[in-house]
């Protein structure tokens, strides 16, 4: 979208708070393409962009505010190119492929060149960590102070670890341009894992006033929008993206007054119904596959089968036990197994639920949510010793206070009267 | 750009002398094909390469307060499974990686030579 399809009556604000929104990452990876310089492009950029908050507002906005951006940063390059030139300094170019072509930039169609961005900043030689944020920062152009809200690191960690990102790319010759054949597929498998986490870091509670961040975790739903957009024929982006966007729709619903609601309690009348529509089209063409894109595909299943649900009550809970078994024999993970209990006692009874659970102590020693699904198992078939002992054994693990005053309520509950209180 | 690959014994590949004939020459084997693919790929070059004499022929140097002390074995105990090297010249990382996968399945560090400042 550009200015074009905004009503003629938008304030320049607004309208340069969209296309940075839009134009951002299309924008820097033509630039990254041409400078091959990661640094000087996004400085580039970012002056262009600063530019234009000073200048728009008074001039007026351009016909073409994308063309106008890609501008005034080539000229920016142009002059610190020079500038470096002079002062005799030389910095290492990113490397490229063999068969690599530089897009070719029009005047009214930039062209496209994110797919190689995004490849990049998703390359298995950088740390796991940086690929998110430098995704984030590169492709959706989110502040670095933002992206370390979002992970819950201090300012300065995430800056350093950004520029060492950026810093080995260009050092170690990770290159430019598309992998084929196989190699592609790996690789996208690294990019869909990349944006699940920065999804999911947006979704941990914090200690903080800042319990859960939504706003940025819709950063990495951006992502998967893009990465969709431009591989459409791959399956795990699709399906990634049904993912995120079905468990997106839910975020207004997700917190009240401080405290995480869980899905049995949300108020769905919140959950916005648009994009879980456009979450649910995606799903129903998904295929069965295998490997990572399966796994996707059959958490997008279960996420849809709970967006179908009018209410708690009605969801079809033997269907997503189903989908959790054949998660758990793709993955064999505990967390699989734990979350699959729970669908088995909503759709056999608690009983049945427990005893999935055994096991899973030793696998899941360090984690708190084995105590608080059997706690809660325990008190719903009515053993009010078992959800007791199992309580206080997640009280003892767990260190997010939001979670610990659920915990001391639930225990609270079982020993006023034995039985769990109705939800 | 250069690039210095080292090439470790470990996980799947046992030290050389431990290997039986056949799979020395298997693995050899393999060194050529790499060497092959090597001189086969435009912008790639062997600069050079060689086998190494294992942790127990090393001997480290250490210099501290300005006194150099001399001491058999590699300088950390990873050190003793390096088995050789390659100094490749390549256009990037992903080509390097590209051909190592030619190579028997050493454990394998690549670094990127720094350019003089």
């Amino acid at each position: 979208m550009t200015s074009r399809s905004v009503p003629p009556s938008t304030p320049p604000e607004r309208i340069l708070e969209e296309v940075y929104r839009v134009e951002w990452g299309r924008l820097l990876s033509l630039l990254v393409s041409r400078t091959r310089r990661l640094d000087l492009a996004e400085d580039a950029l970012s002056e262009a962009f600063a530019r234009a908050a000073d200048r728009w507002p008074r001039d007026g906005v351009p016909d073409n505010p994308a063309g106008w951006l890609h501008t005034t940063a080539s000229r920016q390059i142009v002059g610190r190119i020079r500038a470096e030139a002079i002062a005799g300094r030389k910095a290492p170019l990113l490397a490229v492929r063999a068969d690599w072509d530089p897009p070719d930039v029009g005047v009214d169609d930039l062209g496209d060149d994110r797919l190689h961005l995004i490849l990049l900043c998703c390359h298995p030689a950088l740390p796991v960590a940086s690929r998110s944020a430098l995704a984030l920062r590169l492709v959706i152009g989110t502040q670095t102070d933002q992206i370390a809200r979002l992970f819950l690191v201090p300012r300065a960690t995430m800056a350093a670890r950004l520029t060492r990102a950026k810093k080995k790319i260009a050092i170690a010759g990770i290159p430019l341009g598309a992998p084929i054949g196989d190699e592609l597929r790996s690789r996208l498998e690294a990019v869909c894992r990349t944006i699940y986490l920065a999804f999911t870091a947006g979704y941990t509670p914090s200690d903080g006033p800042d319990l859960l961040r939504a706003d940025l975790a819709g950063d990495a739903v951006r992502l998967a929008v893009i990465l969709h957009q431009l591989v459409p024929e791959a399956a795990e982006a699709r399906s990634m993206l049904a993912l995120l966007t079905l468990q997106h729709a839910r975020r207004d619903a997700r917190q009240h007054d401080g405290r995480l609601v869980t899905l049995a309690e949300q108020d769905r009348s919140q959950w916005h119904a648009d994009e879980l529509r456009v979450g649910l089209r995606l799903v129903d063409g998904l295929e069965p596959g295998s490997g990572y894109a399966e796994e996707l595909r059959l958490q997008a299943s279960i996420a849809a089968r709970h967006a179908r649900a009018a209410d708690a009550a009605s969801t079809d809970w033997p269907a997503i036990a189903d989908d959790y078994a054949a998660l758990e024999r793709l993955t064999g993970s505990a967390v699989v197994r734990l979350n699959r209990a729970v669908a088995v006692a909503e759709a056999d009874g608690p009983a049945a639920g427990l005893a999935l659970l055994d096991g899973l102590d030793e696998r899941l020693a360090s984690s708190h949510r084995l105590g608080a699904v059997r706690g809660e198992l325990a008190a719903r078939s009515g053993d009010a010793d078992l959800a007791r002992r199992s309580y206080r054994r997640a009280l003892e693990l767990c260190t997010n206070e939001v979670e610990r005053r659920h915990l001391v309520a639930r225990l609270a509950a079982v020993d006023d009267n034995g039985r769990r209180p109705d939800r | 750009m250069k690039y210095f690959v080292l090439l470790a014994g470990y996980g799947e590949m046992p030290a050389w002398e431990e290997l039986t004939p056949e799979e020395q020459e298997a693995g050899m084997a393999k060194h050529v094909a790499f060497d092959e693919a090597c001189a086969a790929r435009s912008g790639v070059e062997i600069v050079s390469g060689e086998a190494l004499g294992d942790g127990s022929m090393a001997t480290t140097l250490r210099t501290r307060s300005d006194e150099l002390t001399v001491t058999d074995g590699p300088f950390a105990e990873a050190a003793e499974h390096i088995g050789g090297y390659y100094l490749l010249d390549a256009p990037d990382l992903d080509t390097v990686i590209e051909l190592c996968r030619i190579l028997p399945a050493y454990d394998i560090e690549i670094r990127p030579a720094l350019d003089a400042p």
